[in-house]
């Protein structure tokens, strides 16, 4: 367990650098977060997907997978990969401070 | 009063739960009627081994009336959806059965054609699918004609059913190149969404140590987008390629269309909501669920079914005796991994304890995360279990519900939880 400073507050992050309390996360820290993953602008649709992890997590006690964003968020997953390089469902997990998803095992 | 008891599915889950119940419930208590469109049982865990000709396919498939005890009916028939609202389920045609108690055990189902040209040209001639039985009988024949070149297996995305066997696929196909004398003429590529062999850490590195030594080159984050069947491509949605020359694809999974068609059931991917330690449904207090078709957080398979009917049993008869639920389910989940060569794994593990390495506790003592040949001989055995253990909903002993905390070596400080440790 570590910490991290997002806009001028330190929070609790695992180490790959997931938030591990959702409550401490505030909007204002998302982009500082996605910078630090090489996303250099948050655009609306971003943000789309955001809330979208935001609400999804407070719902279920975990984020979507991806291929439930690309059902359920009016995202595409071929868009969620352009917005989210890499990962989207774990990248926008860490940008909206939710626990990484739990995926399946 | 006599309760109605309705069992969606007469598979592994299904079947065992109608079983417990059956054995603790009176007749006169409640009547159990499991309904299922068809009357093939199929031992699943036996389509691994058909490609590689180390099973006979007709031996996988019993009749599913012939696993019942006395006392539970079997109604073969289609369900088109369940109305919430009247506790019905409405049949194929429009018959309706009505409940008091609902069981959802009507498991995952295989969607390749979710997956953008994976049925397209290519498909079934040199793209495959060891996960349903035709896929696995057409594979046996394209294997034993196979005389070197790319061979990609590779997970559409998660959750599938029993997320080991790919794994094992790739052990069993090193093995049996290696038998034939080709292993040197055979490319072998995992690809796997997952950022590892597998998705916990300690199991992970010692699944990809064991892909490493056998020479199975690992494409992990690798989410597939599209399969290019007649160019022989993977291509990933963030554009990278995987070539091959015959791929075993495990299909994108989701659950039953009958559960999208029933307004509140299930969630976006056709799985139903399910509190993951009572195993009743999130929809309605009456329905509860077993098996694949839930969306908890464990493995979609059979051993997971196994554990979690102990506690479905118990919270349906609590419920219908309007007693709260047992919230005792922990996400028990057991499995064998073959690695070739008459070698297996085992892995143990629950919601809140990894795989780790140590040894199952019991008279076997059976190793975990290491290759050993009791293992191998476990999950032959298993099979028997299976039919005559499993089904009819007995306890296997030594291997209960809540997962054994004795004999596994904590992650990261080399101790081992002593016997008789508090689970």
């Amino acid at each position: 367990m570590s910490t991290a400073t997002y806009a001028g507050t330190e929070v609790a992050v695992n180490d790959e650098g997931f938030f591990t309390d959702p409550g401490q996360w505030r909007e204002e820290m998302a982009p500082q977060i996605a910078a630090a993953e090489g996303i250099t602008e948050l655009t609306g649709q971003h943000w789309q997907v955001i809330r979208f992890m935001r609400h999804e997590y407070k719902d279920k006690g975990t984020g979507p997978t991806v291929r439930a964003l690309g059902k359920t968020s009016g995202v595409t997953v071929k868009e969620l990969y352009r917005l989210f390089p890499k990962g989207p469902a774990k990248l926008a997990a860490k940008i909206a401070g939710i626990p990484k998803p739990r995926g399946c095992i | 009063m006599r309760k109605r008891i309705v069992v969606l599915g007469g598979g592994t889950a299904g079947t065992l739960a109608a079983n417990r119940l059956r054995r603790l419930l009176d007749r006169d208590a409640a009547e159990i009627t499991v309904i299922d469109p068809d009357d093939a049982h199929l031992y699943q865990p036996g389509l691994l081994f058909v490609p590689f000709g180390l099973t006979r396919p007709s031996s996988l498939t019993r009749p599913r009336a012939r696993q019942f005890r006395d006392g539970v009916t079997f109604l073969r028939a289609a369900v088109d959806r369940v109305d919430l609202d009247c506790d019905t389920v409405v049949l194929a045609g429009g018959a309706p059965v009505r409940y008091d108690v609902l069981i959802i055990a009507t498991g995952a189902r295989l969607i390749p054609e979710e997956t953008e040209g994976l049925t397209g040209p290519g498909w079934m001639e040199k793209v495959f699918t060891f996960y349903s039985f035709d896929g696995a009988v057409a594979l046996e024949r394209v294997l034993s004609g196979f005389t070197g070149g790319r061979l990609a297996v590779a997970v559409m995305d998660m959750p599938v059913k029993c997320p080991v066997a790919p794994l094992e696929f790739c052990f069993l196909a090193d093995a049996y190149f290696r038998k034939r004398g080709i292993r040197g003429e055979v490319d072998l590529t995992y690809v796997t969404p997952l950022d590892g062999a597998f998705t916990k850490p300690v199991a992970s590195r010692e699944l990809g140590g064991l892909l490493k030594d056998k020479g199975i080159s690992l494409v992990t984050e690798f989410n597939t987008g599209e399969v290019d069947g007649a160019g022989g491509r993977l291509i990933s949605y963030d554009g990278r390629e995987v070539p091959f020359d015959l791929a075993v694809v495990v299909p994108l999974h989701g659950g039953q269309a009958y559960v999208e068609r029933s307004p509140g059931l299930g969630d976006g991917l056709g799985f139903v909501p399910t509190d993951p330690r009572t195993l009743q449904s999130r929809a309605r207090p009456n329905v509860f669920v077993i098996g694949d078709a839930a969306d908890i957080p464990a493995s979609k398979a059979g051993s997971v079914a196994h554990f979690e009917g102990e506690v479905l049993a118990r919270n349906v008869i609590r419920y219908l005796a309007g007693r709260p639920l047992d919230a005792g389910f922990d996400g028990h989940t057991n499995c064998f991994i073959e690695s070739g060569s008459g070698k297996a794994l085992l892995i143990d593990f629950n919601y809140d304890t990894e795989p780790l390495t140590g040894h199952f506790p019991g008279p076997a003592g059976l190793p975990l995360l290491r290759q050993s040949r009791l293992n191998h001989l476990g999950k032959l055995a298993f099979s028997w279990l299976y039919w005559h253990v499993l089904l009819p909903g007995r306890e296997i002993p030594a291997v209960r519900s809540p997962m054994p905390a004795a004999g596994k070596h904590q992650a990261g400080t080399g101790a081992t939880a002593p016997a008789g440790s508090p689970r």
